[in-house]
């Protein structure tokens, strides 16, 4: 401490503000603190989760049975549209899991993304009332959303364990599933800070991911369908890129032995670089913006 | 602008604040996607956005163990100034400065309306930062305080809005804070909390924290402060002791 008690006179607001060590008051921390800062906070992300996963099915009468149900008529309704009317099956034999697993992977990124992008407008009360890194609420909805995917997941394994038996394949899934969540939290606190400042993205995220969903290869094989247009080989290569495709893929290559044939190239590298740039981009982005949140 | 150093310990120190904020004025302006679009990418606002100039060059220094009081007309800049104070709106010109993480206590700030009382005493405090185990400690120490009785396994949507602000009192000054922003949080209470919550605010006081009030009842600001500011259309017109510039607002409003 520097000898504050002596009176000096008049100084210089800044000036003095260092001597008592004041800082100002609406400055962001650096990357690092914060993140530690985040880190602290954990137990607070898991009851936010926990409380909003409670309080999303606390008014409906079937109540958290809607965790099942919800992903059960969303793959009916395709089944209906893509696998009987049109007729996509392609000659996969198990049609159900393939559609099944592309569904409830791609789900996993498009919720978060588009709750995601809401998480800070809809608790702004919250924020202006108490001091949090903010990130800790993409954080909490995020989790929701993967404990959806767990419930998915485990609709997934009957179905697939009811036609084929348990494998050891399936323990890939892991993996693939650590890879999109870091995926999904680089994405989610990307679409959070947009959400907040630019609100018109909440109308415009269902095009941008319903899109989405037709380039990602959910309802037929995208190396066998464009073989089947003669589409040249760099398509398939173009497309591989895409994040959801690669993180389907895996889960795909995991669940069913007939993926073999139709499996993207490159998928666990893509998968892998996709999941650590989008995390490290996400979290920078975010922190960016951190003291401009619940302005206005 | 320069101040005196007294000797004393500032907390907060308020240099040339300017704050501008945008509000949406109404319809106007070309409305087509493609327009808006443009805006978007192009980082403009709309053109019926006007901005308005809530705080206009405020300066001031505020002590360890004081407790000020903000008086003036509706719309004169006192909320807008505590969330800068707060941190949680930039200045668009000068700086505030403080020591520690100020915590603004609004009355319009509901939390997490479709949870219970309860739900929201336990993520306030870890939001806050405080540790499970600790949460546990002060559960009842919080609930007590609030007054809030049976109702705290309801949601608090069902909440009066005295209700809500009692609990939201509670769980914000269940943490010591440096620097305590009230907002008329203790406007909507009853007779008793009112009490109640200047007693906790004087024990702030002692604490050696700093406490910013905003009220529109002079009587309530003349009990707990020892200083006030008085804002008038964004302007600091008057800062000194409480007493002195509650007269001087009086006389004002009387002419």
């Amino acid at each position: 401490m520097p000898t504050a008690a002596e009176p000096t006179g008049v100084t210089d607001p800044a000036v003095l503000a260092e001597r008592y060590g004041l800082s100002k008051s609406s400055i962001r921390p650096p990357l690092g603190s914060y993140l530690r800062e985040l880190w602290s906070r954990r137990q607070f992300v898991l009851s936010y989760a926990t409380a909003r996963t409670y309080a999303m099915y606390a008014g409906a009468r079937l109540g958290s049975i809607w965790q099942v149900l919800t992903p059960l008529l969303n793959a009916a309704v395709y089944y209906l549209a893509f696998g009987v009317l049109l007729g996509t099956k392609n000659g996969i034999d198990n049609y159900v899991a393939f559609l099944l697993s592309g569904i409830f992977v791609f789900t996993f990124t498009q919720r978060c993304m588009t709750e995601g992008s809401r998480s800070l407008a809809l608790n702004l009360s919250l924020i202006r009332t108490l001091h949090f890194p903010r990130a800790t609420l993409p954080l909490a909805y995020v989790l929701n959303e993967l404990n959806q995917m767990l419930v998915s997941l485990a609709i997934l394994f009957v179905v697939v364990g009811f036609t084929d038996g348990p494998q050891w394949r399936w323990f890939l899934i892991a993996p693939a599933m650590v890879l999109q969540m870091m995926f999904n939290i680089g994405i989610t606190l990307v679409f959070a800070r947009i959400g907040t400042f630019v609100s018109d993205i909440t109308q415009l995220l269902p095009f941008v991911t319903r899109t989405w969903l037709y380039a990602s290869g959910i309802f037929f094989s995208l190396p066998y369908k464009l073989e089947q247009l003669h589409a040249p080989s760099w398509v398939v290569q173009v497309l591989a890129f895409n994040p959801i495709s690669a993180y389907i893929d895996i889960v795909r290559r995991s669940l069913l032995e007939e993926h073999k044939r139709n499996q993207l190239p490159h998928a666990w590298t893509i998968a892998i670089v996709w999941s650590f740039v989008m995390l490290a981009a996400g979290f920078w982005y975010f922190w960016r913006a951190e003291d401009r949140y619940g302005r206005g | 602008m320069a101040v005196a150093d007294s000797g004393a310990e500032p907390t907060v120190i308020a240099d040339k604040l300017d704050i501008i904020y945008k509000v949406i004025a109404g319809q106007g302006g070309k409305g087509t996607a493609a327009t808006a679009l443009r805006r978007i990418l192009k980082r403009q606002d709309r053109p019926t956005i006007r901005e308005v100039h809530a705080v206009k060059s405020v300066s001031f220094t505020a002590y360890k163990g004081d407790a000020i009081g903000v008086i003036g007309r509706n719309g004169s800049g006192k909320s807008t100034m505590l969330r800068a104070i707060a941190g949680l709106l930039p200045p668009a010109a000068g700086a505030v400065y403080t020591g520690g993480q100020p915590s603004l206590l609004g009355v319009n700030a509901a939390m997490m309306n479709d949870l219970t009382g309860d739900r929201n005493v336990v993520l306030g405090c870890l939001a806050m930062g405080m540790s499970p185990a600790e949460v546990q400690s002060r559960y009842d120490e919080i609930v007590d305080f609030s007054g809030i009785g049976d109702f705290i396994d309801l949601p608090m949507s069902t909440y009066s809005t005295g209700m809500a602000a009692r609990l939201k009192f509670a769980i914000a000054s269940a943490k010591t804070h440096d620097i305590l922003l009230v907002d008329e949080a203790l406007a909507t209470g009853d007779a008793e909390f009112r009490i109640r919550s200047e007693r906790k605010i004087k024990e702030l006081r002692d604490q050696a924290g700093t406490v910013f009030l905003v009220s529109h009842s002079l009587e309530v600001v003349q009990e707990t402060c020892n200083r006030a500011l008085w804002l008038d259309a964004g302007v600091l017109k008057l800062d000194g002791p409480v007493e002195d510039v509650i007269q001087a607002y009086l006389k004002s409003t009387r002419s």
